[in-house]
């Protein structure tokens, strides 16, 4: 059998992807190494983020899947949990507070909207934040979806359009006609296809390997602490730290960490964040989850006495200029890529998704790609530091 | 930096006494860190001792075993030959240096009060956390009920069978007045001679398995003669409170307005599928036991290999001299294999002497003889028992769409239904993540094995250690507050938020 389209990895990325090919008519094949969302996918909080980025690609992306999310995707939104909580970022001192200001004033000129939260208002907001505040930003267009559900869903619905899942099915290779990648060879055997997406998230690097081409993804550790069940609207938005917007665009190795809390629908709160780059490191970083137990904290006294009942963590695919990698592959024709979208793979998902499907059919993308070009890397590994 | 004991023992059930005792005796500087106020462990559960009364062990077995155990413990205590921490229990164990564990301590918590959640907020603290440093570990974490789902087993008035047990020797609190004990193994027969003892009327014992497998199995008798007796005690006991015994009978529903007021029961073949007409039988007390699971948190956390027990549970693997696959780590007790509190003994002995020997302390080699050849003959009984009560093959045909799996985040057995078919969970991990079972305040220690056979029974295949394993592993062994775990780094526990504090927190 053949496929328009095989598929690398069913996670956000891969099922979004899916999804909207097949709805373009394209015969879809997802082959996934293990389980549906086994990777970063389930890893993360689900979040749905303008507030985090400051004005570029990322942010026209971001604005691009909010209107996926809630245009064509609306009909299924309940399916995931899908809900528009809003986030509100508060600054801790008023020098953070004047950074914050400026940057949402850059941010309302490329469409995001942001209302200024007086230290006053906090409260209106947040009833259990702390009163050590400045103030803060409220950003009416972040909301949260249950990842895993979105991914389920995402695949349900796409083989309901006629495309096939294989799970516990690794990519070993790729069919060539010279350059030309003409299918993949996996554990389960040939599926020859007119074009191939990797989209296998943190470990995309290694399937592009494959393929003879360089794709630079690397992991970036984070841990989330999740609570014992809270009464509901304990904590009503997603509320972070300003600090949080430059430790996202760092680049930094070591560990970073602040404060990310949230609640979700079946009452844990969420606490993040941390990045660092230790590899695959699998080991709970004492040092990790103790410093955003801390700066949840500073952000929620309350929460000093609220359990931890588990903790978990992921790995980020994340390239050097934390921009994803989306397109067709000038270097290997035939294979395509959409990866690399570090901590905001769950939101920029459907927009990608989205945009992939036109760009295989054929049809002008409805953002320009250019920024997301993987061949965009330079070849010399020291000029990626 | 704290000071580094040569061994931490977790848990002082009868491994971990056995172990901790036999370490510090052979000159080690040892760190006992138990769960509950006092030693015993789940098996030697006592009532508090500062309120003891006469005969309070009657149909405690081994009681002298524990006490002989107990004077060791005290007296090597009181020499600060083991630093014995009970109320505490490990939430974290790290290998921060290489040879080093560090184990991270917190008091107790019951778990009641984590029910009520917004007490929680401005609630109290619970203590003070602690570190304890060891270059070895013996791990005896034990066991807890396995427990399988049936319409209706969340009515108030269903126990664990362990429970109902527990409530008696420990407080002597009896939970009902008529009651039915059902699952399956030898240990329903002292939970329901127990409750017979304390006052109850005992309307049935409901065994799913056919008969008192461990006096006609030849192998299991000959191993372990003393069981014999043991058997036979608890069939005269059974006889004197005239409990009817039940063979190849389940529990199909538990009926109920508010609470148990009667069980539906049925006869059911070899595989558990019905096999007679149902029958009600009044009730208000009901206790489920299915075996055990051992309690494999720490373990996991290592990283040691583990394997799918002959009774179907995840176990760690040891070789014959107690070491898991993880250099300095000892198991023993129900984490190596469900098998009894003699048997832990032995293996919390061996262990210690297999430790002490390795570091040149002076240890008979006909001791560990004696005790390897106990624990192989304990082991086969155990294993000819996992036999001879097997949890049926075709349980999950006993749940309607509406039964509770996951009775924290309430979660139904059509929800994992829809998630397995609709939504492709093929396993336990994916079945965890888009249904929930799992992942309330229990983290899987009641629905783990249910919801491993469900997702294996739906994806018609058997349960790999693998599914187990990713139901076992707890990132925590136990929830502990953010207040304890923010002090872990930083003394004040509160760090200024902005940017400048970065340096506060990371000093780690």
């Amino acid at each position: 059998m053949s496929a328009d389209l095989v598929v690398v990895g069913a996670g956000v990325v891969g099922a979004a992807s899916a999804y909207f090919a097949s709805l373009a008519g394209l015969r879809v094949v997802v082959v996934e190494r293990g389980a549906l969302a086994g990777g970063t996918s389930s890893a993360g909080e689900g979040n749905l983020l303008v507030s985090d980025k400051e004005a570029g690609p990322e942010l026209d992306l971001a604005l691009y899947s909010q209107q996926v999310w809630r245009e064509d995707l609306v009909e299924h939104a309940g399916l995931w949990e899908f809900e528009a909580k809003g986030g509100l970022v508060v600054a801790g001192s008023e020098h953070g507070l004047a950074s914050l200001r400026a940057l949402s004033v850059h941010q309302r000129r490329c469409g995001v909207e942001v209302r200024d939260v007086a230290r006053a208002e906090l409260h209106d907001y947040e009833p259990h934040l702390s009163r050590e505040l400045a103030g803060g930003a409220f950003y009416p267009q972040d909301a949260q979806v249950q990842p895993m559900l979105v991914v389920a869903h995402l695949l349900r619905l796409a083989r309901e359009s006629g495309a096939e899942v294989r799970t516990r099915t690794e990519v070993v290779g790729f069919l060539r006609d010279g350059d030309r990648v003409k299918g993949v060879r996996t554990s389960g055997g040939d599926i020859p296809a007119g074009a191939v997406l990797n989209a296998a998230g943190t470990w995309a690097g290694g399937v592009a390997d494959l393929a003879g081409v360089r794709v630079p993804v690397l992991p970036r550790r984070g841990f989330i602490l999740v609570t014992q069940p809270m009464p509901a609207r304990t904590i009503r938005h997603k509320v972070y730290a300003a600090e949080y917007v430059g430790d996202v665009a760092s680049s930094d190795a070591a560990l970073q960490t602040s404060p990310v809390v949230e609640g979700t629908g079946s009452g844990t709160i969420l606490i993040g964040s941390s990045r660092e780059r230790v590899g695959f490191d699998r080991t709970v970083s004492v040092t990790a989850i103790s410093a955003l137990a801390a700066k949840a904290i500073t952000l929620f006294p309350m929460l000093r006495e609220v359990r931890a009942m588990r903790t978990y963590l992921g790995f980020r695919p994340y390239c050097p200029d934390h921009l994803p990698v989306i397109g067709p592959d000038p270097r290997a024709p035939g294979l395509w890529h959409a990866c690399g979208h570090e901590g905001a793979g769950i939101g920029l998902s459907a927009g990608t998704g989205k945009l992939i499907a036109q760009a295989l059919a054929g049809v002008k993308p409805g953002l320009d790609l250019v920024p997301f070009a993987p061949d965009r890397f330079p070849d010399d590994e020291e000029a990626l530091r | 930096m704290p000071y580094t004991h040569d061994v931490a023992v977790v848990g002082a059930g009868p491994a971990g006494l056995a172990a901790a005792v036999e370490s510090a005796e052979a000159g080690l500087a040892v760190a006992l860190i138990d769960g509950a106020g006092q030693p015993g462990g789940q098996y030697w559960r006592h009532y508090d001792e500062s309120h003891a009364r006469p005969g309070d062990h009657r149909g405690h077995h081994g009681w002298p075993a524990f006490t002989r155990l107990r004077d060791r413990l005290d007296a090597l205590t009181a020499a600060g030959r083991i630093h014995y921490l009970p109320g505490h229990q490990v939430w974290l164990i790290t290998r921060d240096d290489p040879g080093v564990f560090t184990l991270r301590v917190t008091r107790s918590f019951d778990g009641s009060a984590g029910r009520a959640a917004a007490e929680v907020i401005g609630g109290t603290g619970t203590g003070p956390n602690r570190e304890v440093a060891a270059r070895a570990l013996i791990l005896c974490p034990g066991g807890y009920d396995r427990q399988l789902p049936v319409p209706g087993w969340d009515l108030p008035g269903v126990m664990a069978a362990g429970g109902a047990q527990a409530l008696l020797k420990g407080h002597r609190t009896l939970a009902g007045k008529r009651a039915v004990v059902a699952g399956t193994g030898p240990f329903l027969l002292p939970v329901a001679t127990g409750l017979a003892r304390a006052g109850a009327s005992l309307a049935a014992v409901v065994e799913a398995n056919g008969t008192l497998g461990w006096l006609r199995d030849p192998l299991g008798t000959v191993a372990v003669p003393g069981k014999g007796v043991e058997a036979l005690q608890y069939a005269a006991l059974m006889a004197r409170h005239r409990i009817p015994y039940r063979r190849r009978t389940v529990i199909r529903e538990i009926l109920g307005e508010n609470r148990v007021e009667a069980v539906r029961i049925a006869r059911v073949d070899r595989e558990g599928r019905r096999a007679g007409p149902d029958r009600e039988i009044a009730a208000d007390l009901v206790a489920l036991g299915w075996g055990f699971t051992p309690s494999l948190e720490l373990p996991l956390m290592l990283g040691v290999d583990t394997r799918k027990d002959t009774d179907g549970s995840l176990v760690v693997v040891v070789d014959d001299l107690q070491r898991s696959s993880v250099d300095g780590v000892y198991v023993a007790g129900e984490a190596t294999g469900v098998g009894g509190a003699a048997l832990a003994v032995a293996e919390g002995r061996l262990s210690a002497l297999a430790l002490s020997a390795s570091l040149r302390r002076p240890a008979t080699a006909a001791v560990a003889g004696r005790l390897q050849r106990a624990i192989r003959r304990g082991r086969r009984f155990a294993a000819a028992m996992h036999r001879a009560y097997p949890v049926p093959g075709a349980w999950t045909e006993w749940l309607s769409e509406s039964t509770l799996v996951c009775r924290c985040e309430e979660v139904s057995y059509g929800d994992l239904l829809h998630a397995c078919h609709d939504l492709g969970a093929e396993d336990p991990r994916t079945l965890k993540m888009l249904a929930r079972p799992g992942m309330g305040w229990c983290q899987g220690r009641i629905c783990g094995f249910a919801s491993a056979e469900i997702a294996s029974c739906l994806s018609r295949r058997e349960t790999t250690p693998e599914d187990l394993r990713s139901l076992s592993t707890r990132s925590l062994a136990f929830p502990v507050t953010l207040g304890e775990l923010a002090a872990l780094t930083d003394d004040t526990g509160r760090p200024r938020l902005n940017p400048a504090s970065e340096a506060t927190t990371e000093r780690g």
